[in-house]
């Protein structure tokens, strides 16, 4: 199946992006970000229809718009998360502006279903390029800010005194977080990013208990749902993205499950 | 062993709005003190460790430390540390190395984790995660952490405040022997039976018009 080009260029993308996920879900899951993700993926929505309206492929829009959207939330005291009407008031109000823009681009409905539930037979050579310098880019940043970050996210409290420039390694990794929500809409959809973002590192939590071990378990977990996935929905003809969500959650229960036993034994 | 100053304060005053949380406090904090900060709720303990923390500039008067904040290890009064944490407490410890850059510990790192461990009585638990260890065993953890650069200064806010009888002088013990190899405490408290124990000097807050000078 990998003599098809378009099934190249997904599996480049399914790598990259799930070694990327499992990197960042792991400081998501460790500072409860996951629902923050999601509002991103959400605002990441219009900014895809916006970048359709622009002329401009939606992956473009929805960087503008989830980078914007990061640095707006890195100003809001990270103590303090925000309250739930205050998430559903930015949720609901740019989702209807992603309706709008859809609408004024008069683009075919087939691109709203692309950009909410993901299109990863669809990416072109250069999406693939475009995606791997950012996620390269991005891992770099990640292992500079390493230790400090770590600290900071795993023990807010206990870096408060250890740390200096706690706000900006904070402001650097939401930054990073938008760029992964715009990336992986790519491939599971604007509505699903929690699928790669969230459960393989919250699954990981099971297993690893090391910074380094969480973020193996999780880049294997990620790995196993888009390659599996794209191998399923290419044999079934059915959607890759109902195949990665449902292996991740599988993958999910089968580390809380073994978890649970292990606690009972 | 030589003592030294290492922190000394001149008729400290901090007010937030006009009101005065102290006035007029005076101590010094010599090397190798083991020094108490008592008072009830409000009087201001926690701010005067932010003053000695250097988060906090004093509304009025005078405080000079002979040391960075580098060389203090701090314990914070609340730690939310959940059941579900997935770190052991090695991996816990190990977050405080901030010297070096590359994701890996290098052998002296590991050495110092080891030693803080050690020090700390929680060498046979180092893998458990954190989040299922009890309450004292915790407790130990974050000194464990607190120590892992080999601190001057130990500064801990009521560590012994939620623990029983028992994890209690579990932990005061290590904290007493790092005292004794030469670190200096300071401890706050409301446990008189602590202070009475352990310290070798009490800084009583809470009276805002006199406060103990030492």
């Amino acid at each position: 199946m990998l003599q098809y080009e378009f099934m190249q260029n997904a599996a480049i993308v399914a790598t990259v992006i799930s070694i990327l996920c499992g990197v960042i879900g792991v400081f998501i899951t460790a500072r409860h970000l996951s629902f923050l993700t999601h509002t991103m993926s959400e605002i990441g929505f219009s900014g895809a229809s916006f970048g359709l309206w622009m002329g401009w492929t939606p992956l473009n829009g929805m960087l503008l718009f989830t980078v914007l959207s990061a640095l707006a939330a890195g100003t809001v005291n990270k103590n303090r998360p925000l309250k739930s009407t205050a998430i559903s008031l930015i949720s609901a109000f740019f989702m209807g502006l992603g309706v709008l823009f859809l609408s004024i681009s008069q683009a075919s409905s087939s691109y709203a279903t692309n950009i909410l539930f993901g299109s990863i037979v669809g990416i072109s050579r250069a999406d693939v390029v475009q995606i791997s310098v950012i996620a390269v880019l991005e891992l770099t940043v990640i292992l500079l800010i390493y230790r400090p970050l770590k600290f900071d996210f795993f023990d807010p409290l206990g870096a408060q005194s250890g740390i200096r420039f706690s706000g900006s390694i904070n402001l650097v990794f939401l930054i990073m977080m938008s760029l992964s929500v715009s990336m992986v809409s790519q491939i599971v959809g604007a509505l699903l990013v929690f699928a790669l973002l969230t459960l393989p590192a919250a699954a990981a939590q099971f297993w690893g208990k090391t910074v380094h071990a969480l973020i193996g378990w999780s880049i294997l977990f990620a790995l196993l749902g888009t390659w599996l996935g794209l191998a399923l929905g290419y044999w079934t003809n059915l959607p890759v993205t109902f195949f990665i969500t449902t292996i991740e959650s599988i993958i999910y229960l089968i580390a809380w499950g073994s978890s649970k036993l292990k606690q009972a034994l | 062993m030589s003592t030294k100053v290492l922190i000394e304060a001149q008729n400290l005053l901090v007010q937030f709005n006009q009101q005065v949380i102290f006035r007029d406090l005076s101590f010094t904090i010599d090397t190798g003190d083991f020094f108490c900060i008592v008072g009830p709720n409000g009087s201001g303990k926690t701010t005067l460790l932010r003053v000695i923390l250097d988060e906090l500039t004093p509304t009025a008067g005078k405080i000079q430390r002979y040391l960075t904040n580098d060389q203090i290890g701090y314990i914070p009064q609340f730690r939310n540390i959940e059941t579900d944490f997935p770190l052991s407490a090695q991996a816990f410890v190990e977050l405080k190395l901030q010297q070096r850059f590359w994701p890996w510990l290098s052998y002296g790192e590991r050495q110092q984790v080891h030693q803080a461990l050690g020090a700390a009585h929680l060498i046979a638990k180092k893998n458990l995660r954190l989040g299922q260890m009890s309450g004292g065993e915790k407790q130990r953890a974050y000194l464990a952490q607190a120590i892992v650069n080999q601190p001057q200064l130990l500064i801990l806010d009521e560590p012994t405040a939620s623990l029983d009888v028992a994890a209690k002088y579990e932990v005061m013990n290590v904290v007493q022997s790092l005292n004794r190899q030469g670190t200096t405490v300071i401890f706050i408290t409301h446990d008189p039976q602590l202070l009475e124990k352990y310290g070798t000097k009490t800084l009583q807050l809470g009276d805002k018009d006199k406060n103990a000078t030492i």
